[in-house]
């Protein structure tokens, strides 16, 4: 590393970045496997250099405005004073007091949670990544604020000057983490970097009204204000799934058809809506595959309820609340007997995991995952399967919300082995997996030169990884999949593999898991995996 | 200067329990938290705990017994409070450091309980047992506690990966122990060390006519100190563990009416967070800002 990064720098009162990301410092990617440097940065414009705060490391995520005076700076250091107290008590911060408090009063700083971070090791060991750098501005600001440390406590904890330009880099700095928790996973005390960076986030949006643009306004907002962060409204979404079903109907010869609204199903199938703009070929799979196992389903049309997405799992509690609500009363109206969750692995997260002690009486209805059902359909015998459609190298992504975060790791792999004979396991997988680089929000998120950063650095190691997969059979000649059950990976792959070109060099395709379930069914007509869209 | 001495003991005894107790109480009165367990979780079912996985890769799973696996959790628990396990996996560097330091203390303690009930059960041949097994547990501890907290103390010190977080606070812990275990190691090396079950009597029955080296007595001085200290730093992670293991990592309970019932009691406070789209104004509860939908409100108006 070129430069040294001391905990003082956060504060400094220069505009100029406290770490400059060279390309050269990164880490190297494997020799042989053929994707070069890849692009090269893109500096950030003069224009936003000036309007906005980019202190931090030469990217910017959030479009901070510049304070126009020294007055509404100061105005802004104690709002954020204000909302880190507020993260300290129990009427604003129950869901979350007792990890923090552990995490604030019980680090040890030992490091050892920093040879898990992919971020940390991907930059070349850049000290601002490091999982501690951020928490340990956190945790001086603690012992300072909060618990109003004299000059003992600065002696023990350390001290922090606090001004706006350490805000407005902190700010910045809480969107540089992917909150995998691969970190916490290996802390010998169990104290939760990731937790930080969610409860920083927390601080910006709740008290300071600052968040990304994608998760918040065009996210939470827009998906409670029109129903889906995508801006479709009932009517919309329900003409897009009727397109699709006929689409599906076509390709697949069977008679596709999504059930809307019906009262007493068993099962309501929440979709990230994101798919059925995106990735249409995905709902319509599902609508195959239920159909033909002969499963009671339906979707809602409900406001909210046919978009499984939940923002505010990565930033704001209220948010997050008032959308897992929405969710689990559109289930109360239908009488379905269960929700389950489609493949978008923070839904999946949010509303079977995070959710469950605010769903309280008849609100608590049973959640599932999507990878445990079609599993079941799967090994049942409902359909028939015809694995050799499938007989082309294959290896699985694990989002974390689903597998480290939620504890789904096997079904996915049993449909797998069942339906894909070249099926194989990438390193390290299941709970010790690493994020695909776009968890948290990033994989929506392309403010300036941020998109730079999540292919270059927060993406880095998953596309070592998936390369490392394909490390025998990289040529060109040999299709290759990558099944990533979840929307966010999902979009995040889609960059990532365009921007390092890996379907040219290496026709390396990504999608879903029901995709490749039709694909294998021996009544569907063949090819139902389209190689050439990528 | 025994009285001194013992006083410091008795003082760093009572200070550690009342400190120790105080954490418990100030994280076991904490609301409960949202769900943030993280996988693997060593209570779940044998068939999938090793590779990870939870109860809800069950179809239907809420329909399920769900079979406590103490054996499960024992497993993970046992080698990670004796072996530091997890450090051996992931920082095997500080490992030979942590290790023998953590292995010194429990050896130390294990001393000091010997020696207290051996004192307990006077002259009889099993206090003659006890202060024997006494003596090598207290070397031992002695020797690698020194070790561990030189060692651990050096790489404080010179460690670049560590400079942005060490503080002057982080050195004398480490070095507290060192410095005390020395001194410890020198009193008893002088010769005039009375033998262990003479100081343990004359702990336990305040004897304060026992003659103790001056090293001895600086040793426990400052040995008591740092105890008395370790509740009120970061250094009591043996008590927040317990915490962070098993009401965070490994808390996959599903909702029931004792947590329904107390998260009915958190949705009745009224934060104050200030942001517009809150909607907090100081007098709405938890519950009614969760139930409320202002960006819809918004484009109702409009």
């Amino acid at each position: 590393m070129s430069e040294h990064v001391n905990m003082g720098d956060i504060s400094r009162r220069d505009a100029e970045p406290i770490t400059h990301l060279q390309k050269s410092e990164l880490k190297p990617l494997p020799a042989g496997l053929g994707v070069g440097d890849g692009p090269a940065f893109t500096p950030l414009s003069v224009q936003v250099k000036e309007r906005c705060e980019c202190g931090l490391d030469g990217t910017c995520a959030l479009n901070l405005p510049r304070p126009k005076s020294r007055e509404e700076e100061e105005a802004l250091v104690i709002k954020f004073l204000a909302g880190v107290e507020k993260l300290f008590s129990k009427e604003n911060n129950w869901t979350f007091l007792q990890p923090l408090l552990l995490t604030m009063e019980h680090c040890t700083r030992c490091q050892t949670c920093s040879d898990a971070c992919h971020i940390y090791e991907a930059s070349g060991r850049n000290e601002v990544y490091r999982p501690l750098f951020r928490s340990e501005i956190l945790r001086r600001l603690y012992f300072k604020y909060v618990k109003h440390g004299g000059l003992v406590s600065r002696w023990k904890h350390g001290d922090i000057e606090l001004n706006w330009p350490m805000v407005a880099r902190l700010a910045e700095l809480a969107y540089r983490c992917n909150l995998c928790r691969r970190c916490a996973q290996t802390c010998p005390i169990g104290a939760d970097n990731a937790l930080v960076a969610h409860e920083l986030r927390k601080v910006f949006s709740m008290e300071m009204g600052i968040a990304a643009k994608e998760i918040h306004d065009n996210g939470s907002m827009k998906q409670l204000k029109t129903g889906s962060s995508t801006g479709m409204n009932p009517a919309a979404v329900r003409d897009s799934v009727d397109f699709i079903d006929e689409e599906m109907s076509e390709k697949t010869g069977f008679d596709v058809h999504t059930p809307w609204d019906v009262e007493g199903a068993d099962i309501l199938l929440l979709h990230n809506a994101g798919e059925i703009l995106a990735w249409p070929e995905n709902p319509g799979a599902f609508a195959v595959i239920l159909n033909a196992a002969g499963v009671s389903w339906t979707m809602s049309s409900e406001l909210v309820a046919y978009d499984s997405i939940n923002y505010g799992l990565w930033y704001d509690d209220a948010q997050f609340a008032r959308v897992a609500l929405k969710h689990a009363e559109a289930a109360r109206k239908l009488k379905v007997k269960k929700i389950v969750i489609g493949e978008c692995g923070h839904a999946h997260k949010a509303l079977s995991v995070i959710a469950d002690r605010i769903l309280l009486g008849e609100m608590n209805i049973p959640r599932e995952s999507s990878m445990t059902l079609l599993r079941d359909i799967v090994m049942s015998g409902k359909l028939k399967l015809d694995p050799s459609r499938n007989d082309f190298p294959i290896t699985l992504h694990d989002p974390c919300n689903v597998v480290r975060l939620m504890g789904v790791v096997e079904p996915q792999r049993e449909i797998l082995r069942k339906i894909a004979p070249k099926f194989r396991e990438m390193e390290p997988h299941g709970v010790n997996n690493y994020c695909c680089g776009g968890g948290s929000g990033f994989a929506i998120m392309s403010p300036n030169n941020f998109t730079d950063w999540r292919f270059q650095v927060s993406g880095r190691k998953k596309l070592e990884q998936v390369l490392n997969a394909f490390g025998d059979c990289l040529e060109p000649e040999t299709p290759k999949y990558v099944c990533a059950p979840c929307s966010n990976c999902k979009g995040q792959m889609r960059d990532l593999f365009a921007y390092w070109n890996l379907w040219d060099k290496h026709q390396i395709l990504y999608g879903g898991l029901v995709e490749l379930i039709v694909n294998a069914m021996a009544d569907v007509k063949p090819g139902f995996l389209e190689w050439e869209w990528h | 200067m025994a009285t001194l001495v013992f006083l410091f003991i008795y003082a760093g005894v009572l200070v550690f329990a009342v400190g120790c107790v105080g954490r418990v109480v100030q994280y076991a009165r904490a609301p409960i938290h949202l769900r943030w367990e993280l996988y693997p979780v060593p209570h779940e079912a044998p068939e999938r705990v090793t590779h990870g996985g939870s109860y809800f890769e069950q179809g239907d799973w809420w329909k399920k017994e769900r079979r406590p696996n103490l054996a499960g959790e024992l497993s993970f628990m046992i080698p990670e409070m004796l072996l530091l396990k997890g450090l051996w996996e992931y920082n095997r560097k500080l490992w030979y450091r942590s290790f023998p330091f953590h292995a010194g203390l429990y050896l130390l303690m294990g001393a000091a309980v010997l020696s207290t009930v051996g004192a307990v059960f006077g002259g009889s041949g099993l206090a003659g047992v006890l202060f024997a097994i006494a003596r090598v547990c207290a070397w031992a501890g002695l020797a690698l506690t020194t070790f561990g907290g030189v060692a651990l103390f050096w790489r404080r010190l010179v460690d670049p990966e560590l400079k942005n977080y060490t503080g002057l606070g982080d050195l004398l812990n480490v070095g507290g122990f060192a410095i005390a275990c020395v001194l410890a190691i020198i009193g008893a090396l002088s010769g005039s060390m009375p033998p262990l079950a003479t100081l343990a009597r004359a702990l336990l029955t305040f004897d304060s006519t026992v003659r103790l080296p001056a090293a001895t007595s600086a040793g426990l001085i400052l040995g008591s100190v740092i105890l008395g200290y370790i509740p009120y730093t970061h250094m009591a992670h043996f008590v927040a563990k317990y915490f962070t293991y098993h009401t965070i990592r490994w808390d996959d309970a599903p909702n029931n009416k004792q947590i329904a019932a107390r998260v009915a009691e958190y949705l009745t406070y009224r934060p104050t967070w200030s942001a517009p789209h809150i909607g907090a104004d100081g007098t709405k509860t938890w519950g009614e800002i969760a139930t409320t939908n202002p960006p819809e409100k918004q484009a109702v108006r409009k």
